[in-house]
């Protein structure tokens, strides 16, 4: 019964608020470009359902490569801090400046230097900006999380760099990095759809680009479509990567 | 008598910022006895136990160290368990690191949980098992390397009373078998008195020497022990040992 209600009490609210809207669209007779009402954007989501999850496809898909790359430089970049608290030290301030700075300030210059031809490495490398510092920050963090007894019985048993690290140190950061990973998910959507916004082309024609291409076109349904079909796709990453969290650490406790 | 296993002359422990931890002290252990180091909290018994490992070095003074690599094992006060692994990995996890083969090195893990009396929970993990099971797990890792040296950092001090006391049996008849020099550290008198054969006592911190006893009983104890005059009079002694060690630091 408390789960029917939690389940519903949201949803109630939704079609209230849709009601609303709708209501106050059709008596104020709003024009459709100011505020489309909530059965125009229905339409235009059907309508456009193809290109739409085309080009959902296309911007998780940068996403996803992006997320791999933080997670390659990340995690590989932490690994070696780690090792070495001098590296550790020169890294820092770098790694947190690189995570304070807008990403949508440095989008333009990425955006040179990747080429006007080739705007998806752009969004890429942007995402991949964004989406490092969690990743990195919570290995850095798990690396250096074994309880200090542990690490103890290990000096105890003489046990080489190696072994350290991956029967030790790896397993004690797993936590720490499926949920750097997750954090990391969520940001490079946010940072590819700034970089698409930023990129402004055609020539990544991802989600982003259907929300300014309708919106030069003052097709304002489209946009809202554009928009819905961002909104349910981050919210499908994110519980893709609650449920693998909640999995990875149920594996890692036995329980 | 047998030769030191390892023994502490003059040893002196001073940390940064905190000043002098322990000593000067002085441990002579002898190849298979078991000995209780008491004293109060911040005596620096757990450090003597560290040296002692080899995991420290002294400021001043010497360690001299007869077992070699995979011969002395630590029990920690916490289980110290990996939580991602379960039981008989973890018991696996020193012969592991020495290279054995893994097959072999589960096959006497298993042996040394049966040893323990944790037949059956050889897959369960560390957040499975109670607390007193999570103990013997971690006893079972540190014999499982049939060590020379055994040494003991208040094992049970988190454990109730209970447990406390079978798992202090359990120790003893573990000893048995192979025969380690033990050296565990409690603040407990009645725990040291019934588990040593012999008992040091430190001064408050920085410890130094306060006094000893010995207690020359059958190990395992027989049943019964801790209502013996032999057992009252220990403690009694310890106790007496523990009063003037803290007097004399005040």
């Amino acid at each position: 019964m408390k789960r029917l209600s939690s389940l519903l009490a949201p949803l109630a609210l939704v079609a209230v608020l849709l009601g609303v809207w709708e209501a106050t669209c059709r008596l104020n007779h709003t024009p459709q470009y100011l505020l489309p009402p909530p059965s125009a954007i229905v339409v235009a989501l059907i309508q456009n359902a193809r290109i739409l999850a085309l080009s959902a496809w296309r911007t998780l898909a940068m996403a996803l490569e992006a997320l791999v790359a933080a997670g390659l430089f990340g995690g590989g970049l932490a690994l070696l801090v780690t090792l070495s608290r001098t590296l550790d030290r020169a890294v820092r301030p770098l790694a947190v400046a690189l995570q304070v700075t807008p990403v949508i300030a440095i989008a333009p210059l990425i955006v040179i230097w990747a080429g006007v031809d080739h705007p998806d490495r752009a969004i890429i490398a942007l995402a991949a900006i964004v989406a490092f510092f969690p990743i990195f920050s919570g290995t850095v963090r798990g690396l250096t999380s074994a309880d200090p007894d542990l690490e103890r019985l290990f000096d105890l048993y003489g046990a080489r760099p190696v072994q350290r690290l991956t029967r030790l140190r790896l397993p004690a950061a797993l936590p720490f990095i499926i949920e750097g990973a997750k954090v990391a998910s969520g940001l490079a959507i946010i940072g590819a759809v700034v970089a698409e916004f930023v990129a402004g082309s055609g020539g990544a024609q991802g989600l982003a680009w259907r929300i300014l291409e309708a919106g030069n076109r003052l097709e304002t349904a489209k946009m809202f479509a554009a928009i819905v079909a961002l909104a349910l796709m981050a919210a499908g990453v994110h519980l893709v990567f609650q449920n693998l969290e909640r999995r990875g650490l149920k594996w890692w406790r036995g329980r | 008598m047998a030769p030191p296993v390892a023994s502490l002359s003059a040893v002196e422990v001073d940390y940064p910022g905190r000043g002098r931890a322990l000593g000067p002290f002085d441990l002579t252990l002898t190849g298979g006895e078991i000995v209780a180091l008491v004293g109060p909290s911040g005596c620096g018994k757990s450090t003597a136990l560290r040296l002692l490992a080899g995991l420290e070095a002294p400021t001043r003074g010497q360690v001299q160290r007869a077992a070699g690599r995979g011969e002395t094992s630590v029990v920690f006060q916490a289980p110290t368990l990996a939580p991602w692994l379960s039981a008989t990995a973890n018991v696996a996890l020193p012969l592991a690191l020495a290279g054995l083969a893994r097959g072999e090195a589960r096959r006497r893990a298993r042996e040394a949980l049966a040893r323990v009396g944790l037949a059956g929970a050889e897959d369960a993990r560390p957040a499975e098992l109670s607390g007193g099971m999570a103990m013997r797990a971690s006893l079972a890792r540190a014999m499982v390397t049939n060590p020379k040296l055994l040494l003991l950092d208040e094992p049970f001090a988190a454990l109730d009373e209970i447990t406390r006391r079978a798992l202090a049996d359990d120790v003893l008849a573990l000893w048995r078998e192979t025969r380690p020099a033990i050296v565990f550290v409690t603040h407990n008198v009645e725990e040291a008195a019934y588990m040593a054969g012999r008992v040091v006592v430190m001064t408050a911190g920085p410890g130094r020497f306060a006094g000893e006893t010995t207690i020359d009983a059958p190990v395992p104890r027989p049943a019964g022990f801790r209502t013996t005059a032999l057992f009252r009079d220990a403690v009694e002694t310890v106790s007496g040992h523990l009063a003037s060690g803290m007097a004399a630091a005040a």
